[in-house]
């Protein structure tokens, strides 16, 4: 595009933050503070309306007698196969957990293919027989697709655009902006799983042991909980993209509310552990598919957890912080020598240091 | 984790931080030379633990930050070239030049890579023998080797499409640089643990005498520096200026000899400007005659780049240790790790991004509109 015909970013709703980088960097797709700007700054002033606005993982609206969620998400993930999964399982977990950690159950997906000339037939088939294969686990159809083809050099040999629908359970109100003061903070497992799966095969990392993705469907796990004290649920999220610190800081915002979490109750493999050390990456920033974050009324906490830990994807379940009325819209860490650190939202990707 | 959870308790610190309340008579100085550790005692609040009057002064030890300004343009303008793959270290990519950074010039279209070894990047340049492969080999002492063995290996399998663009800093020039400034306020230093496992520790004891200082060779893990603050400490108290080794399951007092010997074959001394603070003589290393023909800035004839710092930018009092992070006023308002205006404020081991990140000094609203890198 001509350098006149470009778009003046000074008369966007907020001049300051998208004027930094006047092209797309990889950190706007990297789930940190320059995908919030496009969002905000962009797509939230183009397409306004009362379903978009909670900005939640799935837009909830009523329909004919029913309240449905919606979903959507496009996956680009290199190399398509890594230890624990692939593109396949990612493309319906991703948005089945979506639709499930804003208290639906999830139903129908739609499945779009971006295939690059050139890729193997053979691994196409591999990737639809995982997606087969996770929707029936997670109860979900496939109803509609679409393929498309571009040329060799224009496509990382196959990109998956999934979205979903699936209907609101009842009694259950639950969402990022209404978590209060008081509530226990709950994770469902081990953090970082995925990000370093994919980190360790990407860039030929050779650990002594094999960091798998922990990529499943959460709806059964979340189904559960919410059988047992789904009232006391207020907020639950599946901490992907920018990890926990960047879900927890989300958390924080829409409630407005203070974040206190103890570092030393964070479930993290040791695995997971080491390769972030030798990277320099915190776990907390890591991604995660397989994961979801319960904010609960304390006196259900203790039965949420245990409901968490009786399922087999919530083993390492566990309770790691709590909701105050203190430093309201931050994320507070306990370090194990006993200080406070602030964990602020990331810009863009991790980045590993030099040494 | 072996080796790293054991560092890592919080009672035995809590006992130590007590020892040296306990030992403490006078306030004193105490510089860390290394970002590393800097980023370690202000995210585990080690400095919080510490009696009132000890105060840790953050050292130049950041690769990053004292990168010259001219050189990440150059390197900026050799990324851009049709027919190049850049390679870095990941924390370099958000470092700003005068116009860019290096994650601009790969949004434009250039080929910039992160790697994680500069042997990955001879690798690229055997498997592409098209394109010229250019490694910006940054760092102390303690990424040295890698490059090293990098031009050498490239070298011996005759490829002759990688080159390094290098600029090498070392710690003990810096302590010199340090000691001799009339503003100087450090009374002793804890040396980069990760420095001395490569270098050993012999060419510091002639520092501590000529300035009469403490210097401790510290880890990187609160109990290490806890232990490298208190040994300190108890030098200062007692009038004494030596050299210890607090990091002895690392570091030894002759260092990694194979390591050290490739160093010499493959660099020279020379002259360095160091990014806020200036030219230091014989503070880095160049790629010497034998290896001329792999130094990227021979090989690109980058000219006519315009560099300009910002005015508004006091990087180089804060990395010599003559104010903190905060106390620059452009600290968190025009300088923010989402627009920051000097190194210190991008990398993850900057004292800027230090303080930043970890929340000192600033407001949820502050904190709400800008944004981090992580530690």
């Amino acid at each position: 595009m001509p350098e006149k015909t470009a778009p003046d970013f000074s008369s966007w709703s907020c001049p300051l933050p998208l004027r930094d980088y006047p092209t797309i960097v990889m950190g706007h797709g990297g789930g940190g503070k320059l995908g919030n700007e496009l969002v905000e700054h962009l797509f939230l002033p183009a397409f306004r309306n009362p379903a978009l606005e909670n900005l939640g993982d799935a837009a909830i609206f009523e329909l004919g007698s029913g309240r449905l969620a919606m979903s959507t998400d496009s996956f680009v993930v290199q190399p398509l196969f890594f230890p624990g999964g692939s593109i396949g399982e990612l493309a319906v977990n991703g948005t089945v957990n979506d639709l499930a950690v804003s208290g639906a159950e999830p139903k129908f997906l739609s499945a779009s293919f971006i295939l690059e000339e050139g890729f193997p037939l053979a691994q196409l088939a591999a990737v639809v027989n995982a997606m087969a294969e996770s929707a029936e686990k997670a109860g979900v159809r496939i109803v509609t697709g679409d393929t498309k083809v571009v040329e060799r050099g224009h496509g990382d040999g196959c990109y998956i655009n999934t979205a979903g629908v699936g209907v609101m359970r009842q009694g259950i109100s639950v969402g990022p902006n209404r978590a209060q003061p008081g509530d226990v903070v709950l994770v469902s497992g081990t953090i970082g799983d995925h990000g370093m799966a994919i980190m360790s095969v990407r860039e030929g990392l050779e650990f002594e042991s094999q960091i798998r993705s922990d990529c499943a469907a959460l709806n059964g796990l979340i189904a559960d909980v919410l059988d047992a004290v789904g009232t006391s649920v207020h907020a639950m999220r599946d901490p992907t993209r920018g990890g926990l610190a960047s879900t927890l800081n989300e958390i924080a915002t829409s409630s407005n509310v203070g974040i206190e979490i103890d570092e030393l109750k964070l479930p993290v493999r040791s695995e997971v552990q080491s390769a972030c050390e030798l990277l320099g990456l915190d776990p907390v920033y890591v991604a995660n598919e397989g994961k979801a974050v319960f904010f609960v009324a304390p006196e259900a906490a203790d039965r949420a957890l245990e409901v968490l830990r009786a399922h087999p994807l919530g083993r390492d379940a566990a309770r790691i912080g709590i909701v105050t009325t203190q430093h309201p819209r931050m994320l507070v860490a306990r370090t194990a020598m006993g200080s406070n650190r602030v964990i602020a939202t990331q810009i863009g990707e991790q980045l590993p240091r030099i040494c | 984790m072996k080796y790293l959870n054991e560092f890592r308790d919080g009672q035995v610190a809590k006992r130590m931080a007590a020892e040296i309340r306990q030992i403490t008579t006078r306030p004193w100085k105490i510089m860390e030379i290394c970002g590393g550790q800097t980023h370690s005692i202000i995210r585990n609040g080690i400095d919080q633990m510490l009696p009132p009057g000890i105060e840790m002064i953050h050292g130049p030890g950041c690769p990053v930050c004292v990168t010259p300004l001219a050189l990440i343009d150059k390197a900026l303008a050799i990324a851009a070239q049709p027919g190049v793959i850049f390679c870095s270290f990941g924390d370099m990519l958000r470092v700003p030049g005068t116009d860019s950074d290096l994650f601009q010039v790969k949004g434009r279209g250039g080929d910039v890579r992160i790697v994680y070894s500069p042997l990955d990047a001879v690798e690229l340049a055997a498997r592409n023998p098209d394109k010229q492969v250019v490694f910006f080999g940054v760092g102390f002492e303690t990424t040295a080797p890698a490059n090293a063995m990098s031009v050498h290996l490239a070298r011996q399998r005759g490829l002759k499409n990688f080159s390094l663009l290098v600029s090498h800093v070392l710690v003990p020039p810096a302590i010199e640089a340090i000691m001799s400034s009339p503003e100087n306020k450090v009374q002793a230093f804890l040396a980069a643990g990760h420095v001395c496992s490569v270098m050993g520790f012999w060419e510091y004891p002639p520092l501590a005498d000529k300035y009469e200082i403490p210097i401790v060779v510290t880890g990187f893990e609160p109990l290490d520096l806890l232990d490298g603050i208190r040994r300190a400490i108890i030098q200062l108290e007692k009038g004494e200026h030596h050299v210890e080794n607090a990091y002895e399951r690392i570091v030894t007092y002759a260092g990694n000899l194979g390591a050290q010997q490739l160093l010499a074959e493959v660099f020279e001394l020379s002259d360095r400007s160091w990014r806020g603070i200036g030219l230091i003589p014989n503070s880095g290393w160049r790629l010497n005659d034998n290896y001329r023909n792999f130094d990227a800035e021979e090989r690109f004839q980058i000219s006519g780049i315009h560099t300009e710092e910002s005015p508004l930018c006091k990087a180089g009092d804060v990395l010599r240790g003559a104010i903190k992070p905060e106390s620059c006023p452009a600290f968190g308002k025009e300088c923010t790790p989402r627009h920051p205006l000097g190194a210190t404020m991008v990398s993850s081991e900057g004292a800027c991004a230090a303080y930043f990140n970890y929340g000192r000094f600033l407001s949820a609203e502050e904190l709400a509109n800008s944004g981090a890198v992580h530690a």
